[in-house]
């Protein structure tokens, strides 16, 4: 079959990072080549590559046997390789058929009769359920996509790029949405479709690509590549120096009142109703891919979003944890997954970022002396060895590892009881990696409670004594015990449910 | 090494610009700093800056809050000044006697005006997250004619003994009142600043709004709270605006102010997209704008022309504070203490690029 398109050697770096490292795709003409990886392993780097957004460092690309690069997403999209995006980029106050040609034409002048023609055409040849003269706006999400992609293959468009375009749709909407892919493929367009929804990879494609940490890890029939193994390909292993860390007998076997217990807690960012208990000095995570609720359940616990229902007890009393403040108050911390949009306080420096957590503790009328305030943050700056050129370097200024032990430091500063880390080791040099496993593992031993949560199934293996699963923004099974191994984990996320 | 970052660039610029006019100053006439002593009280062009930039000064420090925390500018001060004072001034009128205690009193009625004019702002932008502009243009539009209308349609006069002395000199002080006032302001809001954490709560808010909020901070107070304490700014302004007048004329009082009170915070170095912020660059801004204006009058420019003038140098002192001069200068210096070292660090293009920008640079720091 004849390959649209064809790449090979694709590396590509950015300061400090390497996102690909001599990675190949193809795609062949009329079909559904799925690209699956976990995040950072460099799908929307690569995606970014072929549409021109980022210039590759080396490597070689063929569009249809001739070898070409793109220095613009338009240069991509005259030559027609179309890309949508998770986020509809459209202009929900314009019309249809505004959405569908704006920016397009070279003329300043427009034909509204032609245009509104042309969209009927276009929307009829489709099937897509709209008007040209309906305001955007008023179509639901599913058809707002379906325009968006209309507007990316108009013109004779021989590549479209998916990215996670089924995120924000419900079943029946997805269903329109792959008769429309299908119709496509029909037509010979080639399509590299973005998700982390497994059932959807294996309803849809016909080849799968995984990446990882930015290598290529294989390309594989969807036919003949078990979901299992999809997902342990995805996740791999981790191979850090890492042999000597390990994991302590919990002290959860020691029963009493739960540090923190939750009985159908749910939140309005989309986690079903669930429950969830810690004991003292006991290491637990939530585990699953991408999107599964494994951070939306930590946000819930720290009341990061806002909670709908369930009862929580936290040393065996009833409490009522409404905002962030409260679950303060009763010593639980929380390390966010986005350290840059959530985390750090960017153009603050490293000192007061440090000691923020337990200033808003202390209150607003008892700021700490400058001279306190120092003596925590070289105390933290030390024991977390935290490499920064003085207190008073603005934060944004260290390197991702080191903004990281930052705000570990200004959680250990308040002596949390427990305390939720959500993607702690993310994006970060394999010997800080360890150095935060081993203080996630002596901070238990001190008694302190922690809940981790880590995309590296090897990281939550060594970590963690008890596994709570997650698929589909609900608990899938909890896994317990010495001799869990990433099996287990894999066949309850690929929806096995039982282990065999 | 630690001297010259506590001297960075921004902190550096308001200075310079001073210093640049106080030369401008002293080039027409050697005798600006000379001071004259009229009825035991002390008078002069330094005096007369301190005394003009009284109200600038304390709406500068109010706005520095307002834009840390949201981000935006509060248009409306001048227009709250206007309101708050017309509310005093109705208060003290209506006395039957004026006491100092009345004063006193009509000054806190109109504080709290001030705090409901805050409160109002502060509503629209931390709870409707309206644009903080468009927020308080709805005041900047009515506000006048609410201004008029509790003067009762006139522009009451304040002939007492007491406001009379508060908007200029108290016998046997020789420093102006309002000069005083503004001291006192001065040191007030750094006693709040140094016994909350007011400022590491604006800071966080203005800079991240979603990692305040995990961190627990509620950025819906902080945000209401700085528009509040802009507030009470602007009711102190009013009181020493009108004082100073001796009558409350709800047209002109306080007129163009909010613009002078952003630009104010914008010469002191602050970011007006918010989050870090520096008070006593926006103090030492507002007096800057003050000593400018103050410059284009003693070199005999027209009053209809004052405004175009003041554009040009203001135009020149963003062009220096931009980013992109900003970083000329920074390679300016880097070079030149290559050059001092004999150590040369730089790459061959850079250094090219450098060495054409210092020419400039130093140019600026030969005239200082």
């Amino acid at each position: 079959m004849q390959n649209v398109l064809e790449m090979s050697g694709i590396c590509k770096s950015f300061p400090g990072v390497r996102a690909l490292h001599n990675v190949s795709f193809s795609l062949r003409k009329g079909e559904v080549h799925a690209l699956m990886g976990e995040n950072g392993a460099g799908k929307s780097t690569l995606i970014k590559v072929i549409t021109g957004v980022y210039e590759k460092d080396t490597g070689q690309i063929l569009v249809e046997g001739k070898a070409l690069h793109f220095r613009s997403p338009q240069e991509a999209q005259n030559f027609g390789i179309g890309a949508v995006y998770q986020e509809i980029m459209l202009c929900p106050n314009l019309t249809v058929a505004e959405n569908l040609f704006i920016g397009r034409g070279q003329h300043a002048l427009v034909n509204w009769k032609r245009m509104k023609e042309q969209a009927a055409h276009l929307l009829h040849s489709l099937d897509i359920p709209a008007r040209p003269t309906q305001q955007l706006s008023s179509c639901s999400l599913a058809v707002q996509q379906m325009i968006a992609i209309a507007r990316a293959i108009d013109m004779n468009c021989r590549i479209l790029i998916l990215d996670e375009p089924t995120s924000s749709l419900d079943e029946e909407e997805v269903q329109k949405l792959f008769r429309l892919m299908r119709e496509l493929k029909a037509r010979g367009v080639g399509i590299i479709f973005v998700t982390h929804f497994l059932d959807q990879v294996y309803e849809i494609s016909d080849r799968i690509t995984v990446l990882r940490n930015g290598e290529f890890i294989g390309e594989y029939e969807a036919a003949s590549l078990p979901q299992f193994e999809l997902v342990s390909k995805m996740m791999g292993k981790a191979l850090d120096d890492v042999s000597q860390i390990k994991k302590e007998q919990p002290l959860s076997n020691q029963r009493g009142i739960p540090v923190y217990e939750a009985v159908g807690l749910s939140s309005t960012a989309g986690i079903k109703p669930f429950n969830f208990t810690i004991h003292k000095g006991e290491v637990n995570g939530f585990i699953g891919l991408l999107g599964s609720g494994r951070s939306e359940a930590a946000r819930a616990i720290y009341a990061a979003d806002k909670v709908i229902s369930g009862e929580v007890k936290v040393n065996g009393k009833k409490v009522k944890i409404r905002e962030p403040l409260h679950a303060m108050k009763l010593g639980i911390g929380y390390l966010p997954e986005d350290r840059k949009s959530d985390g750090i306080i960017a153009d603050l420096s490293v000192r007061e970022n440090i000691i923020l957590a337990l200033q808003v503790l202390k209150g607003f009328f008892k700021p700490f002396s400058r001279k306190q305030a120092e003596l925590f943050a070289e105390e933290y700056i030390k024991s977390l060895n935290i490499k920064t050129a003085s207190t008073s370097t603005p934060v944004k200024s260290l390197s991702g590892g080191n903004q990281q032990k930052v705000i570990i430091a200004r959680w250990l500063l308040t002596h949390p009881e427990y305390l939720i880390l959500d993607e702690p080791t993310r994006g970060i040099d394999v010997g800080t990696k360890v150095e935060i496993q081993k203080l996630v593992l002596k901070l238990a031993r001190e008694g302190v409670s922690i809940t981790f949560i880590s995309s590296e199934i090897e990281e939550m293996l060594r970590t963690c004594s008890r596994l709570i699963v997650m698929k589909d923004r609900e608990i899938a099974g909890e896994l317990s015990g010495e001799d869990v191994t990433e099996r287990d984990i894999m066949y309850v996320i690929a929806g096995g449910g039982t282990q065999p | 090494m630690n001297k010259m970052k506590i001297w960075n660039y921004q902190a550096f610029l308001p200075l310079l610009v001073l210093a640049v006019l106080i030369l401008i100053n002293l080039l027409k006439g050697a005798d600006y700093f000379s001071i004259s002593i009229i009825n035991g009280a002390i008078y002069g062009n330094i005096p007369n800056i301190l005394f003009g930039a009284s109200e600038l000064v304390i709406l500068a420090i109010g706005m520095t809050l307002v834009t840390s925390s949201s981000g935006g500018q509060d248009i409306s001060v001048g227009v709250a000044a206007t309101i708050t004072s017309s509310v005093f001034v109705r208060v003290v009128l209506n006395a039957h006697e004026v006491t100092l205690m009345t004063v006193v009193g009509a000054f806190l009625v109109s504080c709290l005006v001030g705090i409901a004019i805050g409160a109002f702002n502060g509503t629209l932008v931390a709870i409707f997250n309206v644009q903080p502009m468009v927020a308080t243009l709805i005041l900047f539009t009515a506000g006048r004619s609410i201004a008029f209308l509790i003067d009762g349609r006139l522009s009451p006069i304040l002939a007492n003994r007491i406001t009379n002395q508060i908007g200029s000199v108290i016998p046997g002080v020789p420093v102006q009142t309002p000069i005083l006032l503004t001291v006192v302001f001065i040191i007030l809001f750094s006693i709040l600043l140094k016994i909350t954490n007011l400022k590491l709560y604006a800071q966080c808010v203005g800079i991240n709004q979603k990692a305040a909020r995990l961190n627990g901070i509620n950025p819906v107070i902080v945000k209401l709270l700085t528009y509040i304490i802009l507030g009470v700014c602007s009711a102190v302004a009013g009181f020493i605006a009108v004082t100073k007048a001796g009558r409350h004329d709800s047209v002109n009082l306080l007129r163009f102010v909010e613009m002078d009170a952003i630009l104010a915070v914008a010469i002191g170095g602050n970011a007006l997209s918010g989050g870090k912020f520096s008070i006593t660059g926006s103090v030492i801004g507002a007096y800057t704008i003050e000593v400018l204006n103050r410059t284009l009058l003693r070199l005999e420019v027209g009053t209809e022309t004052i405004k175009a003038f003041k554009a040009v140098f203001i135009i020149i002192l963003m062009i220096l504070a931009s980013p992109v001069a900003r970083g000329t200068a920074a390679k300016a210096v880097q070079w030149i203490r290559a050059r001092c070292t004999g150590i040369v660090r730089l790459p061959a293009s850079e250094k090219a690029e450098a060495s054409e920008g210092s020419e400039v640079d130093l140019s600026v720091e030969k005239e200082v």
